[in-house]
């Protein structure tokens, strides 16, 4: 008998600890609910604090205005609010940057994906993740205190701050982006499309050129656009290594100012809050939003076909 | 094609091939050579500034006099805080997303949504810190409001890289854990966290390390640039950090100041180099314990 109460009682218990387990099972699942939830809210947030501020501002810009206007100069007397010489900025440094970083970065993913031997790919990687992960600020230093005499010296009537130094510094930067991009996507490319070539009689040049680039080509689209992506949104170097002069023009070794680095000359300036001088950050930060999520977007579309592609 | 070009053949075909592949390996070693020629140029550059007495002092308006006390000390406070944040966050979030989610279109909504905001520039999340933590619930310029700030450009990071760690854990150890009666969560605490932990560390190291080299976003959030104090409370207290410094100095016209900030660089650099060799150690130590 004895032995049937202890069951009995144990039984009761157990049931009383699965109610709990289950309790505690179905907190835990919303706590986890609620942190997959912020990545949802800060995109919310993002878009509402961006929008709020600049709908204030454009009660008293025109749209038009804001982005056809071809001077920019909101904190000087008489004010004026066309985005256009930002844009331009920072579409001089972003092109100027890919320029130089894609065809470098693209026969480097070459090299390493077709031609080089497991041991140097082995001590390169690394190499170009360290490259990766030195912070924007340090090229700006680079900028200001290396590249900037040195195209000075070449080209003498170049402005102190210009254009072709934040190319420079920001296509070093995105440098290894393109390269570990790119040779993700070339190692993507099935064996066996090298093979068939190869039996074929064709040299390294014709499968690589012929073969695997045209393959990997979407791709290799998708990985250049995410990192000019970067390019548009990077900040620090391009602060300190372009100037602060809001200029519309092509000529990359006149002083620019890019959307980023205004953002960056308000927010150190003492703008009073609430003023229509301080919400323009808010109205070209919608601006840089938008053209960075359009560029990403675009790239992970490009990559999402792709992957079905091979699958 | 005749026979006679047949004959020819493709005499330049060999020797196009190996010029091409001498270009390729050109371009790999000029990348490294940036790579060495830029590192080379700061610790040359800053080698002679950098000192005990340099760890140990606040910015001046004197660059012989000039330290880093201050934006070491708020760098660290900055790292902690986040981590605080963000770990358990995005690892929470990554566990929702890879054990409890139903695959449904609002998980593919809420994965693409991370994506996206992993490209977002980091001086919007400076805005959005600014207009949310800064104004909104009046943090002030605090180590807190940064450090929140710092937590949003981050989580995308941990986020995806813990994601990938537990989607690596096989299914047959979910499927044997199920079958001796474990719940959900007895499931993820016993036997995914602990296979997938080495894997998400290393992400965590390095969403920290992108962290501690993050200058916009404090910027927009208008944390100060000179600041000769040691921050004490978290919540109120003034600070600034080591990226931060540095962008101050290189502001500066004054060449002694560019040998400050090179000395600062070569700090910044030292801490980034040992959490990613951290980061690393972690992902080797792991592709050898593997139990499967």
């Amino acid at each position: 008998m004895s032995l049937a109460t202890s069951t009995r009682e144990q039984l009761t218990g157990e049931s009383a600890n699965l109610d709990l387990r289950k309790i505690l099972e179905h907190a835990i699942h919303g706590i986890l609910l609620s942190c997959a939830a912020i990545s949802i809210v800060t995109t919310v947030g993002i878009v509402v604090v961006l929008l709020l501020e600049s709908l204030q501002f454009f009660r008293e810009v025109s749209l038009w205005e804001f982005l056809t206007g071809t001077r920019w100069s909101p904190l000087l007397k008489p004010q004026h609010f066309g985005i256009l010489p930002l844009f331009c900025g920072t579409l001089l440094v972003a092109g100027g940057s890919a320029l130089l970083a894609i065809p470098l970065g693209l026969a480097t993913a070459i090299y390493l994906s077709e031609y080089a031997s497991p041991l140097v790919r082995e001590v390169v990687k690394p190499m170009l993740e360290v490259l990766a992960g030195i912070p924007s600020v340090v090229y700006g230093y680079l900028a200001v205190v290396f590249v900037s005499p040195l195209i000075r010296d070449t080209i003498p009537s170049a402005d102190l701050f210009n254009a072709a130094n934040a190319c420079v510094v920001v296509g070093i930067m995105i440098l290894p982006m393109v390269v570990s991009l790119s040779e993700d996507v070339l190692q993507s490319v099935p064996r066996s499309l090298r093979e068939g070539a190869y039996a074929l009689g064709a040299t390294k040049l014709d499968v690589t050129i012929g073969v695997v680039l045209p393959a990997a080509m979407s791709g290799i689209m998708a990985s250049c656009l995410l990192a000019i992506a970067r390019a548009v949104g990077e900040t620090m170097a391009v602060t300190l290594a372009a100037g602060a002069t809001p200029n519309l023009t092509l000529n990359p070794f006149e002083g620019i100012q890019t959307m980023t680095a205004y953002i960056v000359q308000v927010s150190l300036g003492d703008t009073p809050a609430g003023t229509l001088e301080y919400r323009t950050i808010f109205a070209v930060g919608l601006a840089l939003f938008v053209s960075t999520l359009v560029l990403n977007v675009f790239a992970r579309w490009i990559l999402l076909r792709v992957e079905e592609k091979y699958e | 094609m005749s026979l006679e070009e047949h004959k020819r053949g493709r005499p330049f075909a060999k020797f196009a091939s190996q010029a091409f592949a001498l270009l390729c390996a050109g371009a790999t070693w000029l990348c490294v050579s940036i790579l060495i020629l830029l590192l080379w140029n700061i610790v040359s550059f800053g080698l002679d500034s950098l000192s005990w007495d340099y760890i140990n002092r606040f910015p001046s308006r004197f660059a012989e006099k000039a330290g880093i006390k201050s934006a070491l000390v708020g760098s660290i406070y900055l790292i902690g805080l986040t981590a605080l944040f963000a770990v358990p966050v995005g690892i929470g979030a990554a566990i929702y997303l890879e054990e409890y989610s139903p695959k449904n279109r609002w998980q593919t909504i809420v994965q693409i949504n991370i994506a996206n905001l992993a490209g977002v520039p980091s001086i919007v999340y400076g805005i959005l810190g600014l207009g949310l933590f800064v104004r909104a619930m009046q943090l002030n310029r605090s180590l807190v409001a940064g450090a929140l700030t710092l937590t949003l450009v981050v989580l995308p990071i941990v986020i995806l890289a813990a994601q990938e760690s537990l989607r690596a854990v096989p299914s047959t150890i979910r499927q044997a854990s199920y079958a001796l009666g474990a719940t959900r969560w007895q499931t993820v605490w016993h036997q995914l966290l602990p296979a997938a932990l080495p894997g998400i560390m290393t992400g965590v190291i390095l969403a920290l390390s992108r962290a501690l080299g993050e200058a916009a976003p404090l910027v927009a959030i208008g944390a100060a640039t000179y600041v000769p104090f040691l921050p004490e409370d978290v919540f109120k207290d003034e600070f600034t950090a080591l990226p931060l410094q540095i962008f101050n100095w290189t502001g500066l016209p004054q060449k002694g100041f560019h040998e400050v900030a090179a000395a600062g660089i070569i700090i910044l650099l030292i801490v980034l180099v040992c959490m990613n060799a951290l980061a690393v150690a972690l992902r080797y130590r792991f592709s050898r314990n593997k139990r499967w």
